[in-house]
């Protein structure tokens, strides 16, 4: 082949799963791509069923999509029937609906029950080299095994139910590289909050993202997980890692996953899905991970965070009515510093970071240490099986010792559809993705943070300096 | 799908950046199961206070604007994907937003409901808010067929992608489209699974 050629044969990760699952190319280059996993949820999938029934569509393939129960339930007493009507009917009408058509519901008081994001992959359902779909925009999680997985619309959940397929334009394609070593104390929310304070919150918009580099390579999977989430608030569909020896050894065994020589198979047709060596993107950024420290929001979108040692930005001049907005709601001053200011709430959380992990982390830090007297400490694994496996390690009597409320799975806090909202006005330190004005109740104020930052936070009652803590406590030692 | 071909009517304008779907829509209003009702709670917590009475400040409650197009600032609908954005937008009365930049899950949602996103050039999107603030009363025309949309003389081409213009225009959605070509996806499923090693 002559060279010049070669060159444009060239594919990316992406490229090479999109390519697998195009059935065809339609007018103006749109494909009809083939989805391999459908995820669904009680908030938005009722209007689909709705729709498949009023124009008789029966389902094309029930046995590729699984549901669960997250958004809308309570964190507590889940063997009772959920207490507020309109949730309690959100929740029935999924099971039911499951039940008409044959979809496996792992519902409340279900051993697999939790955050949507959280279950498909430890249980194997999620797997590289797969398309996802879930009408849910941070199904971008899933793009840590190397899968093209992205959020969809509820018209679109009805299309992938009557169809398995959807109507896509190919996205551009963006590579974040991520250089050197994380400090200490520097966690992988911390790198996409990062990322994000960088680039801001639509720089993504039109993209699919691959995070490559020595910091992705040497990630666990949860960590990849929790920086694959979040590319949704870059504004990108989704984000990609290639899958490697961390992800093929996080996979196997798994409930769903392939066995024996069913997974060895597999994971030869993994060991294929790479980026070649000069492969095109749209756009490419580097970072450096020596400049990545632990990060905090003071705003009202994902992009507006600093170092958490650093202050509050002036801004420039042609955004200051935003900035000025954001502040506002969040009782915040330009030029101001966070260290200091007391917290009355922390959520430990959310498909971003509930992860065993995750729990394990708080756990270490607050182990024989006691929360503030004024905090109010939730922490709410992402699933029944994260729940359990903590209760395993004695992970939930340290966190009771600390004070901490240990609750039940569920998407909690980090969207406040059940009891768990944060009071209007006060400050919440919280490892969710979204600090939009309301998110977590009507007029909550949220501070985006990485685990580690919720956990000292509880114990400190105010914001502190991370790295000069780490320096003078003992915790990580 | 309702049809989308021409619109001529005042607008609301709405000059604030990345507005999100949890503000077009607060989470706690998503626990219908029915499609309709959502405009009620379009803007909720920027419309009301919390004892439910209206915000005299907010745009929606200022009689002097009234119309079918809101007009909004650039990224408009980032966050989450909640399709009940575009419903509620629809419900309230809306037929098309007009923005220099649209969040892309946002964008998609609209279009398969029908309701128009109008992508404009910032300088464009600027002199609408100063002549609505201006002039209230002023109509805007846009031309989903030719591309175009136009205020007091000055007009601008749009783009949108060919397929979902045949769609409005026609008023069928991909779900008409995509049940047409079961015989292709079957055969597709058939020729994949033997070169991918295991059962999705
Ligand atoms: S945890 Fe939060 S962001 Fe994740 S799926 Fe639930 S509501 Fe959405």
């Amino acid at each position: 082949m002559p060279k010049r050629f070669a060159r444009k044969m060239r594919k990316t990760l992406f490229d090479k799963v999109w390519g697998a699952h195009v059935v065809k190319i339609i007018e103006g280059g749109t494909a009809v791509l083939y989805i391999d996993k459908h995820y669904i949820h009680e908030v938005t999938s009722p209007q689909a069923f709705a729709e498949s029934e009023k124009r008789g569509l029966p389902i094309l393939r029930p046995q590729q999509i699984v549901a669960t129960a997250d958004h809308n339930v309570p964190t507590q007493n889940q063997h009772l029937p959920i207490a507020d009507p309109l949730s309690r009917k959100q929740v029935e009408a999924l099971s039911e609906n499951c039940q008409k058509h044959g979809i496996t519901l792992y519902g409340l008081g279900h051993k697999y029950q939790g955050i949507v994001h959280v279950i498909g992959p430890e249980l194997g359902l999620t797997l590289p080299g797969m398309t996802i779909v879930c009408g849910d925009s941070h199904t971008s999680t899933h793009g840590a095994f190397g899968a093209i997985a992205f959020g969809i619309g509820t018209s679109q959940v009805a299309m992938v139910m009557a169809s398995q397929c959807l109507l896509q334009i190919k996205p551009k394609q963006m590579r974040i590289y991520v250089d050197g070593f994380l400090k200490k104390g520097v966690t992988p929310k911390d790198v996409i909050l990062y990322i994000i304070s960088k680039l801001g919150t639509d720089r993504g918009t039109g993209y699919f993202v691959e995070y490559a580099g020595p910091v992705f390579e040497q990630m666990s999977m949860e960590g990849r997980m929790t920086v694959c989430n979040m590319s949704i608030e870059l504004g990108a569909r989704g984000g990609i890692i290639a899958p490697d020896e961390i992800t093929f050894r996080y996979v196997e065994g798994k409930n769903f996953a392939p066995k024996d020589a069913d997974f060895e198979k597999a994971v030869t047709y993994w060991c294929g899905l790479k980026t070649d060596q000069d492969a095109h993107f749209d756009a490419e950024h580097r970072f450096d991970a020596v400049d990545i420290a632990p990060m905090i929001t003071y705003g009202t979108n994902p992009g507006m965070g600093i170092k958490i040692s650093e202050k509050i930005p002036t801004g420039e001049s042609n955004d200051q009515g935003l900035l000025n907005k954001s502040l506002n709601y969040m009782g915040l001053k330009a030029g101001e510093s966070l260290i200091g200011k007391p917290i009355n709430h922390v959520f430990i959380g959310s498909c971003t970071n509930s992860r065993i992990e995750d729990l394990r982390l708080v756990a270490e830090v607050v182990k024989g240490r006691k929360k503030a007297n004024q905090v109010r400490a939730m922490i709410v694994p992402g699933s029944q099986q994260v729940a359990q496996q903590a209760q395993k390690e004695g992970l939930d009597e340290i966190l009771k010792i600390a004070g901490f409320e240990l609750r039940q799975a569920g998407c909690s806090a980090c969207i406040g559809m059940n009891e768990d909202k944060i009071p209007a006005g006060e400050y919440c330190v919280s490892t969710s993705n979204r600090n939009f004005e309301g998110r977590q109740g009507p007029g909550a104020r949220t501070f985006l943070a990485s685990p580690l930052v919720a956990a000292i936070t509880a114990i400190e009652g105010k914001i502190v300096d991370i790295d000069k803590y780490l320096e003078e406590t003992t915790i990580l030692n | 799908m309702k049809r989308f071909t021409t619109l001529n009517s005042r607008s609301i304008p709405l000059p604030i950046e990345n507005i999100d779907t949890d503000q077009i829509i607060p989470a706690r209003f998503l626990k219908a199961t029915i499609r309709e009702g959502f405009g009620e709670n379009l803007f909720r917590d920027w419309r009301f206070e919390n004892d439910d009475h209206p915000k005299k400040d907010f745009v929606l409650n200022d009689p002097t604007y009234s119309g079918q197009i809101l007009v909004a600032g650039r990224n408009f609908g980032c966050g989450s994907s909640r399709e009940h954005a575009a419903w509620a937008i629809l419900d309230y009365g809306f037929q098309a937003v007009v923005s220099s930049f649209f969040a892309d899950i946002f964008k998609g949602n609209a279009l398969n409901n029908g309701l128009l996103p109008v992508e404009i050039s910032e300088y464009l999107l600027q002199k609408l808010f100063q002549t609505i603030k201006q002039d209230p009363r002023v109509l805007i025309q846009i031309d989903l067929e030719k591309q175009i949309i136009a205020i007091e003389g000055y007009q601008e081409k749009f783009d949108i992608h060919p397929y979902k213009k045949t769609c409005l225009i026609n008023g069928y959605d991909d779900l008409d489209f995509l049940i047409n070509l079961k015989d292709e996806i079957g055969r597709f499923e058939k020729d994949t699974s033997s070169f991918k090693p295991f059962t999705y």
